[in-house]
């Protein structure tokens, strides 16, 4: 008899949707057979059985979400129901039998109708009888709630929790209404999806990092030269190389000369990574998400260019796997396509720099002593200054600058 | 009447059984006494104490070893009209005469279309604690609370022991009257002149809003205990005296929980198809939607209890226990003062 508990299946996971059972209670499990589908904040994984058995208990209902490290199901050998999950009633013995009752079968009896409840309407939301009907009559949306009683039961306590909180805003909102609205239903109500509510903690953490920028013209014109020729080498593979992937290699080679930068602050200690992997921000309907070209340093420019292609399509199908979106060591945002001169990014944790690339445009210079015209382009660095000091991150901004300038040795 | 004071005294739990019976026995000439050691012994825990002196080998019969044949014969003498209390010596020995409480006295009156009443009351001690081992320290009244046709009383308070016992020996059905071994030295305010207790009827001994406990008989002692205790860390517990066993007083029992949304039961029988679990039942059918917690129980041991003092008292409940229980269940729902 073991139970399977939700596991950790990305690092930034706190808890995941137990999506749907592809096993039901009684079916014959083998090790390594897939008992459900769990949505975390970034994919859809497979719940493996770690053990072979009789699926004896499934202890949520689809759609709930799970924190990691609590029971979903129970394996057992056997029949369902021959056997207790774990034998809350310790054999009364004269040594322990001071005590006996209070490990009494109480606990058991009254407790375990819920959890094995099949039907997604019924144990869905483990609850005393009283926060049950508290939640009723108070109109409390117990999807809202988190239970602090024993194994997460809601109490009455959550309940009365609930209602405080509930009353708050209506406060606020009531202060809200003082202030001069043109009319009615003047906000549209959105609730966040997953994908927004991961960005939106992740980037509030990253607030925290204490953090700088560093601002670089860069002058193009060599590379969008060198773009032109390589694609029109490339049409008849049906290959078309962006700027961007340009600048995704440039960015990966240069962080191969600067091992300082392709790093993490670690609390006591600094992590060099070894692999150069390129996050690249994409914005999709849904939010965005930073797909992760592996050793970017060592790709090919047109592997890069299929590869962010592929991406790019998966991410705005929400096709993205874990994998796809793990491992990142620096990342690249540009904002070029939509005219944006310069920005600055926000740091990706546990990365310690971001790239933010503005769009190329032409500007009047003054070059061998005469008036001419070169494409410019703003690219500014966000580092976290834990990991890495100003000089630091000016030497690798200079080399990027460098190589961005002289854009053949991208090639060598 | 021997209560001739208005002022209430305080008097033993013994006392207070001695001086109803001594009252009943002057008041109706059809109620007599009937057992083992109780005339010229005057009962092997003294309750009976003078009686044969007062009131004669007629109304205070002394019988052989014989519960099966006793408890007959006062079956017997109820059916024809008298009153007859029977003291079995401890409820143990009420095994012997099961048969005769159980498949006669408990249903003659319905058998025969209620041509017959058993007026009759049988007294006995349970309870362990004295170190008198495994076969004569058992709780088993919960077998005679499940029988239709019995009542069972047990007084928790000389005051009760008193009120109850007179009710007991007035009722026309046969009554199982539970005493406690460890009850009989107890003090307690008994009120003057006659006092008749309403059967059936659980009592609120002490008003409170977070928790209720459920005892009776010697198991009040150590609820009240725990709740004054949890009184002084700012918990309010309300305590139930069940004080009838059958029939059950199910709505007082519910009425508390309702209002506090936490129960615990505390009982000195053994946990599995106890008092408890029959009030844990009535709970869950009566304020299931008032529950904050599971309700609790706290029993003795399911061993035959030792005869050594330390595994006897490992076995039996205590405050302690009940204390515990107490705390868990108001941490298993987030209460804070």
């Amino acid at each position: 008899m073991s139970e399977v508990t939700m596991p950790r299946l990305s690092d930034t996971m706190e808890e995941g949707e137990l999506a749907r059972w592809l096993k039901q209670v009684g079916d014959v499990v083998v090790k390594g057979d897939v008992l459900a589908e769990i949505e975390t904040d970034k994919a859809t994984m497979d719940l493996e059985a770690f053990e072979s058995g009789v699926l004896h208990e499934q202890l949520v209902s689809e759609g709930t979400m799970v924190p990691i490290g609590q029971p979903v199901a129970v394996i057992g050998q056997g029949k369902p129901g021959t056997a207790k999950p774990e034998a809350k009633v310790p054999a009364p013995d004269v040594a322990d039998s001071a005590e006996p009752e209070s490990d009494a079968p109480t606990s058991e009896v009254a407790e375990s109708p819920e959890p094995v409840a099949p039907s997604p309407t019924v144990g869905k939301h483990r609850m005393s009888p009283l926060a049950r009907k508290l939640a009723h009559d108070n109109g409390i949306d117990l999807d809202s709630l988190t239970g602090t009683g024993p194994d997460g039961r809601i109490v009455r306590a959550d309940i009365d929790a609930a209602i405080s909180a509930k009353s708050e805003p209506e406060v606020a909102t009531s202060e809200a209404d003082k202030t001069p609205t043109s009319g009615g239903d003047e906000a549209e109500l959105i609730p966040l999806n997953k994908i927004r509510k991961v960005t939106a903690r992740r980037l509030t953490e990253s607030q925290e990092v204490p953090h700088f920028f560093l601002t670089n013209m860069v002058d193009v014109d060599r590379l969008i030269a060198l773009r032109a020729d390589v694609n029109s080498g490339l049409t008849e593979q049906g290959i078309k190389v962006s700027l961007n992937d340009f600048i995704v290699k440039a960015v990966a080679i240069t962080l191969r000369q600067h091992p300082e930068a392709n790093a993490s602050y670690n609390g006591d200690s600094i992590l060099r990574h070894r692999r150069v992997n390129v996050g690249i921000a994409v914005a999709t309907d849904a939010g965005l998400v930073v797909p992760v070209v592996n050793d970017a340093d060592v790709k090919s420019l047109s592997a890069i260019g299929t590869e962010v292609v592929a991406l790019a399509g998966a991410a705005r199908d929400g096709n993205l796997t874990l994998d796809q979106m793990s491992g990142g060591t620096f990342s690249v945002s540009n904002l070029g396509m939509f005219g944006i001169d310069e920005f600055t990014a926000m740091l990706n944790p546990p990365e310690a720099g971001i790239l933010a690339v503005g769009a190329a445009s032409p500007e009047i210079v003054l070059r061998d002593g005469e008036v001419t015209e070169v494409q410019k382009m703003k690219i500014t660095l966000t580092v976290d200054h834990r990991a890495m000091d100003g000089a630091t991150a000016a030497a690798f901004l200079r080399d990027l600058k460098e190589i961005l300038q002289q854009p053949l040795r991208i090639l060598v | 009447m021997t209560d001739s004071t208005p002022e209430p005294r305080v008097i033993t739990y013994r006392q207070a059984l001695n001086e109803t019976l001594r009252a009943e026995l002057e008041r109706d000439e059809d109620v007599f006494l009937i057992g083992e050691e109780i005339g010229i012994f005057q009962g092997s825990y003294k309750i009976t104490a003078g009686l044969i002196e007062d009131f004669g080998p007629k109304r205070v019969i002394d019988t052989p070893i014989s519960e099966e044949g006793f408890v007959g014969a006062a079956i017997g003498a109820a059916m024809l009209g008298l009153r007859p209390v029977v003291e079995i010596m401890t409820l143990n020995f009420s095994l012997i005469a099961i048969d005769q409480i159980v498949n006669h006295a408990a249903k003659m009156h319905a058998m025969f279309g209620g041509q017959v009443k058993v007026p009759m009351v049988i007294r006995f001690p349970g309870g362990g604690g004295q170190q008198l081992a495994a076969s004569h320290s058992q709780n088993l009244e919960v077998w005679y609370a499940h029988i239709p046709g019995l009542k069972v009383l047990a007084p928790s308070t000389p005051a009760e022991a008193k009120s109850m016992l007179t009710a007991a020996i007035r009722d026309d059905d046969p009554v199982i009257f539970l005493e406690n071994l460890a009850l009989y030295n107890m003090k307690g305010e008994v009120p003057a002149g006659e006092q008749v207790a309403e059967i059936g009827k659980a009592a609120v001994v002490k008003a409170g809003t977070d928790l209720t406990i459920v005892s009776y008989s010697r198991g009040m002692v150590t609820a009240l205990e725990v709740a004054d205790e949890f009184e002084q860390q700012g918990v309010s517990v309300e305590v139930v005296d069940l004080r009838s066993l059958r029939p059950l007083d199910r709505e007082t029992i519910c009425a508390s929980v309702r209002k506090t949304s936490r129960a615990v039961v505390f009982e000195d029988d053994m946990l599995s198809y106890g008092i408890g679990a029959e009030i844990s039942a009535t709970i869950s059918e009566g304020a299931f939607d008032y529950l904050d917690a599971p309700v609790r129980r706290v029993a003795a041991a399911e061993v035959p209890l030792p005869y050594s003092k330390p595994l006897e008292t490992a076995a039996m409940p205590h405050a302690a226990d009940l204390s515990r229980v107490v705390r868990e269940t108001l941490d298993a729902t987030q209460f804070t003062k």
